[in-house]
């Protein structure tokens, strides 16, 4: 921490003395050495995994498509050399993180550090056999598909926990939406699943905020009640009506993908990005409106103030609980929406569809710091371990895929412990507001 | 009563929970309807009124004469009363007593049903103490799912893979799932305290993280049992196996003797002990605790080491008496359901027994009642968290029936925020 301060102008002893102080924040012991040495302890198991015990002799094989469609961008890299340099490149860093640690360098840092090893276990998984590649596109997409669910559910809770009141309950509104948007999509149609699932979700967040902002329950409580609620009675419903009437009730039709006009013809980013689902489509649109709702509007500043501090926002004016009353119920809506993908992926509901993605989108949350970005880049980190994970089980299934399936839960316990950086939630979080 | 509860704001912990000694001056009337018993009885009540509607519109006679329920609206009714009557007999038969197979005269006929609802309740009453001692000391332990994972898989190891002497096994058994249910507490609760990371999401995580672990032990050699084809263990040795109490016939296991023994230690924790003292203090005001000179951080530690203590014990009644090889699923939602069994209990040790029987009757009567009049037993867990709701939110219950008495709110001082 190093302070420089431009010394007071010996002068008229009235005159207005102005200091220019700047001050660089401190890195705690726990960030300096939870970060160092977890860098230090990745690299030594690059090396080592992928390096020393890596026993691929074959050049790693990357392509940026399919391997069924011509005309595809692909490369070669020597595996194993590669493993060595990505990991001696994370020691460096860990250990210069070690020696002079700059908060603001923080992400940068571990960002590199991740990417690194991920580029390690990439390499080592397209070079385990003559005949593996990575599809890198490929890859891509199945990451968003996978993290589609959590992006929604964890925009979800940034649109409840901004506003003041804790969302356990993901779990349940997506349940919710995605027991209804199967009704509706094979009653009706697709556009009448999406509209119904986010009524649904939009219902139980409607519950959760009379109970917590009307009745001031706990909230964790209360998410914990509901989403018991929920997984009750969607497996009530389903096995009372969908089980025996599958076809009129349960077998709603798939999304397509549709295209882009233009950008969908961009080389990689266009098969990537711009020829998929209108769900996803709405992802994008909802990830930008909420960061732009949250961050430039009156509504999220208002939002915000009465997370941070409910009683100065009524001394203002701003009604507390009709801001929490609307977010809590947008947000479900949100989840609903959630829970309508998983019935357009697999076309029907069962029993606990959601199988616990309500709770990794509280994770990825918490992981992003309460921020729409943070929560996507968390999404989009848990969404990725996911399809490497479905990655490795066929290409390397000497690694247990269920120790990949725990990543994003030990990411966020040791976000939380402030191992790697502190979160700190909304001040106001969870806390029910009384006028006095 | 009401000198102890003037002042619910200023007293947060004698509001949620109730007393155990009430004067005995005050008017019957006034004490039952401003006893917490009434809302606990109402909202029971309530949620099964809401779940008998359910019962009515998933019955396929009563939902093919709603469509001419304009001509005969009596038909609808009456089917309706007659599916709501049929499905509660049996969900009694399948807890209580069941006249029909009591008729055979066997002891399986009489005791089935009474022997498969303290089956059922064994753990719940387990994981209930659990997460009400939490609460007391101002924990939210909802990580009951992963202590009872470890708790099972401990103990599961113990009993397939040493040959001991029978009663030396046993208890090594029950020792090694106390062992784990508590190392993946105590994870939490060290958690908290070195870092004040919030219990309830690293609970959470570790929930998942145990999840994942059993996962991967199901696929393990020496873990897994042979041929390797389905994901589920060895099978405990009998040594291991809690006794069964009333002969082999009926499922009820020595688990219970283990849950109401605990029940009892809690109580003595809690209410005559020292460390009870102080965990009650640090849950009621941790700052007010630390001026008193209270080690609040060792505090949460201890707590959840107890706490995962008793949930691996329900972990030991599943593996080492209910089932005898582990599964995927071996917790069968009992961390969730002990949520829902402490608020119920109040978090005090005799509620939470009672509270623990009756959802281990609901269980045991809604597996009856989905074969006899295949009503989905899904409806028991939509009863249950309804009950919970009506509970956790007195202000409804009372303004729904219009009584008066204090509104106090469960768990209301527990858990306020992330950061708190």
């Amino acid at each position: 921490m190093t302070t420089m301060a431009q010394p007071p102008a010996p002068q008229a002893a009235d005159e207005l003395v102005v200091e220019h102080a700047v001050t660089r924040a401190p890195v705690s012991t726990a960030q300096r050495l939870g970060a160092g040495i977890s860098l230090i302890v990745l690299g030594l198991v690059t090396v080592w995994r992928f390096g020393l015990e890596g026993h691929h002799d074959f050049p790693a094989k990357i392509r940026l498509g399919a391997a069924d469609t011509a005309h595809v961008a692909h490369f070669s890299v020597p595996a194993v050399p590669a493993a060595y340099v990505c990991g001696i490149v994370i020691i460096a860093l860990g250990v210069a993180w070690l020696i002079a640690p700059r908060r603001a360098w923080f992400g940068t840092v571990m960002g590199i550090g991740l990417a690194l090893f991920v580029a390690a276990v990439l390499l080592w998984l397209a070079s385990a056999s003559s005949f593996a590649t990575i599809d890198l596109v490929g890859l891509g997409t199945s990451t968003i598909g996978y993290s589609v669910p959590l992006i929604l559910g964890a925009l979800c809770g940034v649109m409840c926990e901004r506003s003041g009141v804790i969302n356990v309950a993901i779990e349940g509104q997506m349940l919710a939406g995605a027991w209804t948007a199967a009704l509706f999509a094979t009653l009706i149609g697709v556009a009448a699943g999406l509209v119904a699932g986010a009524i649904a979700g939009a219902l139980v967040g409607c519950l959760l905020a009379v109970f917590a902002i009307r009745y001031l329950v706990n909230q964790v409580v209360l998410g914990v009640v509901l989403n018991v609620f929920a997984a009750g009675l969607t497996g009530f419903l389903y096995d009372a009506f969908m089980q025996q009437h599958t076809e009129a009730l349960n077998q709603a039709p798939l999304m397509e993908n549709h295209k882009l006009p233009v950008l969908g013809s961009i080389p990689v980013i266009g098969p990537l990005l711009f020829d998929t689902t209108v769900i996803v489509y709405l992802t994008y649109i909802l990830i930008i409106a909420v960061d732009v709702w949250l961050f430039r509007t009156r509504w999220g500043l208002r939002t915000r103030a009465v997370g941070e501090h409910p009683k100065a926002a009524d001394t203002v004016g701003i009604n507390v609980l009709a801001m929490r009353y609307r977010n809590v119920i947008i947000g479900g809506a949100i989840a609903g929406l959630a829970g309508s993908y998983f019935i357009f992926q697999v076309g029907q509901f069962q029993k606990n569809i959601t199988s616990g993605q309500g709770f990794i989108a509280l994770a990825a949350l918490i992981f992003g710091r309460w921020s729409p970005r943070g929560a996507v880049a968390a999404a989009l980190l848990f969404g990725f371990a996911n399809a490497l994970g479905t990655n490795m089980s066929i290409n390397a299934p000497s690694i247990p895929s269920a120790f990949i399936a725990m990543l994003p839960y030990v990411a966020t316990i040791v976000a939380v412990a402030g191992l790697v950086g502190k979160v700190r939630a909304p001040a106001a979080d969870g806390e029910p507001y009384v006028k006095e | 009563m009401s000198d102890q509860t003037a002042d619910p704001a200023a007293d947060p912990q004698a509001a949620a929970m109730p007393p155990d000694e009430t004067p005995e001056q005050a008017g019957f009337w006034k004490r039952l309807t401003s006893s917490s018993l009434i809302v606990t009885v109402l909202a029971f009540v309530t949620a099964m009124v809401l779940g008998g509607i359910l019962i009515a519109v998933a019955d396929p006679r009563t939902q093919d004469a709603s469509h001419y329920f304009f001509q005969y609206p009596w038909d609808t009714f009456q089917y309706g009363f007659s599916a709501i009557w049929k499905g509660y007999v049996a969900l009694f038969e399948g807890a209580i007593f069941n006249p029909h197979t009591a008729s055979k005269g066997t002891l399986a006929g009489y005791a089935g049903p009474i022997s498969e609802t303290l089956t059922n309740a064994t753990p719940l009453i387990l994981g209930g103490l659990s997460v009400g001692l939490a609460f007391r000391a101002g924990l939210f332990n909802i990580g009951g799912q992963g202590q009872v994972i470890m708790g099972a898989i401990f103990a599961g190891f113990v009993g397939f893979h040493w040959h001991l002497a029978p009663g030396l096994h046993l208890v090594l058994g029950i020792l090694a799932g106390m062992l784990g249910g508590a190392l993946w507490g105590g994870l939490a609760g060290l958690l908290k305290a070195k870092t004040g990371a919030h219990e309830v999401i690293t609970t959470i995580m570790l929930n998942y993280i145990a999840v994942y672990f059993l996962a991967y032990l199901l696929s393990v050699k020496g873990f897994q049992a042979p041929p390797y084809g389905q994901a589920i263990s060895n099978r405990v040795f009998k040594s291991a196996q809690l006794p069964p109490l009333l002969g082999g016939s009926v499922r009820v296991h020595g688990g219970l003797i283990l849950a109401l023994l605990s029940a009892w230690f809690i109580y003595w924790l809690i209410e005559k002990s020292t460390l009870g003292f102080r965990l009650r203090a640090v849950g009621a005001n941790p700052f007010a605790s630390r001026t008193a000179g209270m080690n609040v951080e060792n505090s949460y530690i201890t707590v959840m080491l107890i706490a995962g203590a008793l949930c691996g014990l329900a972990g030991v009644s599943q593996i080492l008496g209910t089932n005898s090889q582990l599964t995927g699923d071996i917790d069968a939602g009992i961390g969730f359901d002990a949520i829902t069994v402490a608020l119920l209990g109040r978090a005090n040790p005799k509620g939470i027994i009672a509270a623990g029987l009756l959802f281990g009757a609901l269980h045991a009567g809604g597996t009856q009642m989905q074969s006899a009049t295949g009503t989905p037993i899904d409806l028991v867990q939509v009863i249950q968290s309804l009950i919970v709701l009506f509970i956790a939110a007195p202000m409804l219950v009372r303004v729904m029936f219009r009584l008066k008495g204090p509104s106090s709110v469960v768990g209301g001082q527990l858990a306020k925020g992330w950061n708190g």
